[in-house]
């Protein structure tokens, strides 16, 4: 029998494919390096309008069981393109445009082989994207193998460098056993239900007989332990500063925002349609991992003293507060799903900035820039030091950030909502720890330079992706109920 | 119909453009635009309905942002109205005094800026009538204060920056998990909407985690003794501007808070936890007051006072009675009047002798400086609380209202708190009677030369200083100014306590 497919509900990804193999043909036969960057680009853009006009028709979805085979129970579907799929295609797609502006001079720079670079970047997409849209166990994984296996590889491609291969190691290390205890995670529950389908999954762990009700929730604990992996939370967090700091800085930023968004989408995915009746197990173990996830992220980075570093310890620290609202377990889910969505839509923006502007200081070779060298960036070069210090305080949360401010107030209002108002408290703290370290940061960017050095000057795509992520944050303070509503509507 | 401080306040964001060549001009246009600002807040109170206080009115209330059910919500009433002026006030005087006295540091355009970015903050909080709305504008106030502190304070500025960064951070912090507590179990975010239901629907276990929350946050702003530290640092350190504002203003944002938010949506939290708001309102008070007698330096002494003061604010409110509770607007007004002009005149005096220090200033004033030491004089004895001046009604009110609290609470522990606080206000009077002796009166110093060079006060301080003295006076011989404003929202406040 043979499955018809939906080409339209899988053309994001499937663009993607063929962009990576366009790529790497073009490399092989000598086409210059420039076009490269230009076609990732092109075919991204491609892929973005393709979300935005799935957006405006109806939810498609793909990959279904055949009504043959069903039995009575639901419309299984392995890819759903629905609004929430979308909102985060979307997200992955315009946040990877960013990453590739700020790849083009690194390459030339660190004499990266570009063909391989855009490949493997490419490739990694494509695991994103289809991980949002994956609707059973089997499809959720191999999507998460597509996403982590290039990176790897990303990540130590800068080959003469030590640093790099013991981080691309470290990753591939953690990133193994994340797996294999989630896969074992996966085996029980399918031992348990029977079911790969989210939605079998779902309606098989509400009739669970009580017998195997504790081999259900260490299953469902397993699975959420490979996602806490990729969203760098505690105490699966350990591979995030190496890895940050050894990696292409463009590399870091896309595993601080496209992987970590790509691996919220997962678990909210998992968690929200895949077994909502276990809310009160993982509830609770994800609302320590949450507070342990900010306040240890945070302690971290207030002893950083180079960027990078800092960037890496603090977006730890973010990932806690992404966390928080998914430990309300099955009460007020949906609400608590949309406040995830809206922080991690709004930290993309954010974060992707403050890299942009350290990509733009980062000089060629050189050791990573300490705090200190951003010492007077807003006397030289007042663009970025402006850009720069506006999404540190978004990052912080405070007037005017309003867009920051509102992604802490709705991830406060899930997190009390839910009836988990310690962790509320405990949010208060951290927010107070955060500050004083960005604080700190944006202070210096305004302070006397202590050295008259002059700094390169970010390149045109970089200061491209730091005006697009400033406006985008500008936008957002003045008008965050965009993004609010979007996510509302989504889930 | 559009709200009236709305306009003001966006009109306010105009003046980021760059188009001004020169600091006087910028300072020409600072006095300009806050002057505007305070004109549409006295247009408002001619507006407003006087016999209808406890209705919120001129009010605009437009959907924001529908899925967590945000409105953009503004609008005045009697508790509000004499702060959105003061504020006003206050911030135009700052411009006047700043024209001829700017703080030194120079980067005048940029002070400008953000005095008026914190206008917007400080009149935002004051007309917010949603709790987010409400908090947005709360925390705008935060970076623009940390700047002008780390850029035109004294020595220890970036320590005393920061330590009023992150204490009133946390307070936030607390503040805004204790909002959502009562607003999502009450299920609106609007404040009027909250205060008309009187906790209703909020089970007593959450109206108490949600006041205290609130209490604790608010009481950071406030400050309630014992997170009152940042204070003294901040106000010592901030240049006179900051100190007047952050004193004037942005104190009184905490009980404010607590008396729009924290005790209409929550009255049964604010019962069970009364008691403990009031003995750290004593405690503030007769620690403030020993602190006070204490210290060396100007600034330092008065910042001190405020603890005080604040402590018979928190009291009026604790005593959950509408005596209690007109007492704390009441002495909100009065402290903002009577401490921002106390610290114009410290700045004044530090600019003069180029130290706060009280020994190093020497006594005499009144013979080196009579026109000075004159409103000191005046400033002093109108915060030690003499009666016919705007000190006396807040700390008797809160005092009487202590006496006789709201039936749910303990009276003999009330009873003892008044007799403390009592104490406390004679405390206040020991040190501003010993500020007094020991600058104004006494021998001048033995350089007379020096003291003899002292400049009589100029045009621009007296601008600054006069409409103060005239106010405290209206205020203190004629109560009833105020007390008709605010009386009748706040017993509306209490439709579910009384």
């Amino acid at each position: 029998m043979i499955q018809g497919i939906d080409y339209a509900a899988i053309a994001p990804p499937l663009l993607c494919a063929v962009a990576a193999v366009l790529v790497l043909l073009a490399d092989a036969f000598d086409v210059p390096r420039r076009w490269l960057g230009a076609v990732t680009c092109l075919f991204l853009g491609g892929a973005l309008v393709a979300v935005g006009v799935l957006a405006a028709g109806d939810r498609r979805a793909t990959f279904c069981v055949p009504s043959g085979l069903r039995g009575g129970g639901p419309r299984s579907c392995s890819y759903v393109a629905d609004d929430f799929t979308l909102l985060f295609q979307g997200l992955v797609l315009a946040a990877a445009i960013i990453v590739v502006l700020l790849s083009l001079r690194t390459i030339v720079e660190d004499d990266l082989p570009a063909g391989e670079y855009h490949f493997l970047l490419l490739s990694a997409i494509v695991g994103a994207l289809a991980l949002v849209a994956a609707r059973d166990l089997v499809t959720l994984v191999v999507a998460l193998e597509t996403l982590s296996l290039p990176v790897f590889a990303l990540v130590g491609l800068r080959r003469r460098d030590g640093a790099a291969a013991e981080a691309a190691l470290k990753l591939f290390l953690v990133s193994v056993v994340s797996t294999a205890v989630m896969l074992f995670g996966i085996s029980l529950l399918y031992g348990v239900t029977g079911a790969m389908h989210l939605d079998r999954l779902s309606a098989g762990l509400r009739s669970v007989p009580s017998d195997l009700k504790p081999v259900a929730a260490v299953g469902a604990v397993l699975v959420l332990a490979g996602f806490a992996f990729k969203v760098a939370a505690v105490p699966f967090h350990f591979w995030a500063p190496d890895v940050y700091q050894g990696a292409p800085l463009p590399v870091a930023a896309f595993l601080s925002v496209v992987s970590k968004a790509a691996g919220f989408a997962g678990l909210a995915i998992i968690a929200g349609l895949g077994m909502p009746s276990l809310g009160h197990v993982w509830g609770p173990v994800i609302a320590v991992l949450a507070a342990a996830t900010m306040t240890l992220g945070n302690l971290m980075a207030l002893r950083q003293r180079t960027a990078i570093r800092l960037l890496a310890w603090s977006s730890v620290a973010q990932s806690g507060y992404m966390l928080a609202p998914l430990a309300v377990g099955e009460r007020r889910l949906p609400e608590a799903v949309a406040a995830t969505v809206a922080y991690v839509a709004l930290y993309a923006v954010m974060n992707l900035g403050a890299f942009a502007v350290v990509v733009g200081v980062q000089k060629a070779g050189s050791p990573h820039v300490p705090l200190d060298g951003f010492r007077g960036l807003a006397r030289r070069d007042p663009v970025s030091g402006t850009a720069l210090a506006f999404f540190l305080i978004c990052l912080a949360g405070l007037p005017p950030g309003v867009m920051g401010l509102f992604a802490k107030v709705v991830v406060f209002r899930a997190a009390v909502a839910g009836n988990v108002t310690w962790l509320a408290v405990v949010m208060a703290v951290n927010t107070v720890l955060g500050l004083y370290y960005y604080l700190a940061w944006a202070a210096r960017v305004f302070a006397a330079s202590a050295s008259d050095e002059g700094t390169t000057r970010p390149g045109l795509a970089v200061r491209a992706a730091i005006a697009a992520t400033g406006a985008g944050a500008l936008v957002l303070s003045v008008a965050p109920q965009l993004v609010l509503s979007a996510v509302a509507a989504a889930t | 119909m559009m709200a009236i401080p709305a306009c003001a306040a966006l009109a306010l964001l105009v003046p980021r453009a760059r188009f001004l060549p020169d600091d006087a001009s910028l300072g020409r246009f600072g006095i300009l635009v806050s002057g505007a600002t305070l004109l549409v807040g006295l247009s408002a109170v001619t507006a407003f309905d006087f016999s209808d206080a406890s209705r919120a009115q001129l009010s605009v209330n437009r959907t924001w942002e529908s899925s967590i059910g945000l409105r953009f919500h503004l609008g005045v009433d009697g508790i509000s109205l004499p702060l959105v002026v003061l504020t006003a006030l206050l911030t135009f005087l700052c411009f006047v005094y700043t024209y001829r006295h700017p703080p030194a540091g120079g980067r005048l355009r940029l002070l400008t800026a953000l005095l008026l970015v914190l206008e917007i903050g400080m009149l935002g909080t004051f007309v917010a009538l949603d709790l987010i709305l409400f908090f947005v504008f709360f925390e705008v106030v935060l970076l623009p204060m940390f700047a002008v502190i780390l850029i035109w304070g004294g020595a220890d500025r970036r320590a005393a920056a920061t330590k009023f960064i992150l204490y009133t951070l946390l307070g936030s912090g607390l503040l805004l998990a204790g909002m959502l507590l009562i607003a999502v179990n009450a299920g609106t975010l609007d404040m009027t909407e909250l205060a008309r239901r009187h906790g209703a629907g909020v089970s007593h276990g959450v109206q108490i985690a949600g006041f205290l929350l609130m209490m604790l946050g608010f009481g950071v702003k406030a400050p309630m003794w014992p997170l009152h530290t940042w204070l003294p640092d901040a106000h010592t350190e901030a240049p006179t501007v900051g100190s007047v504002l952050l004193a004037g203003v942005l104190l009184k944002m905490g009980t404010y808070g607590l008396v729009r938010i924290a005790v209409p949506s929550a009255p049964d939290g604010a019962r069970s936890c009364a008691t403990a708001l009031g003995l750290l309102a004593v405690i503030g008070i007769v620690y403030g007051a020993l602190a006070c007698l204490a210290q060396t330096d100007l600034k330092r002494m008065i910042a001190y006072s405020s603890v005080g003061h604040m402590g018979f604010v928190l009291l009026g409110i604790a005593t959950l009675t509408p005596v209690g509770l007109n007492a704390a607007l009441f002495g909100n007004i009065a402290h903002g009047l009577i401490t921002g002009l106390l610290f114009f005149l410290a700045g004044s005096i530090k600019d003069r002798y180029g130290t706060g220090d009280l020994a190093r200033i020497g006594g005499g004033m009144l013979g080196t400086a009579p026109r000075l030491a004159s409103f000191l004089t005046f400033a002093s004895v109108a915060s030690l609380g003499l009666p016919g001046l705007a000190g006396f009604w807040g700390e008797m009110l809160a005092l009487l209202g202590a006496y006789k609290p709201d039936a749910g609470l303990s009276r003999p522990a009330f009873v003892t708190f008044m007799a403390f606080g009592g104490i406390g206000a004679v405390l206040t009077a020991a040190y501003f009677l010993r500020l007094l002796s020991k600058i104004t009166h006494g021998r001048p110093r033995a350089d007379a030369a020096e003291a003899a060079a002292v400049a009589a006060p100029t045009v621009y301080e007296y601008a600054a200083w006069v409409p103060l003295v005239a106010l405290t006076l209206l205020v203190g011989l004629w109560p009833k100014t105020l007390l008709a404003v605010t009386s009748e929202p706040v017993r509306a406040l209490f439709g579910g306590l009384g």
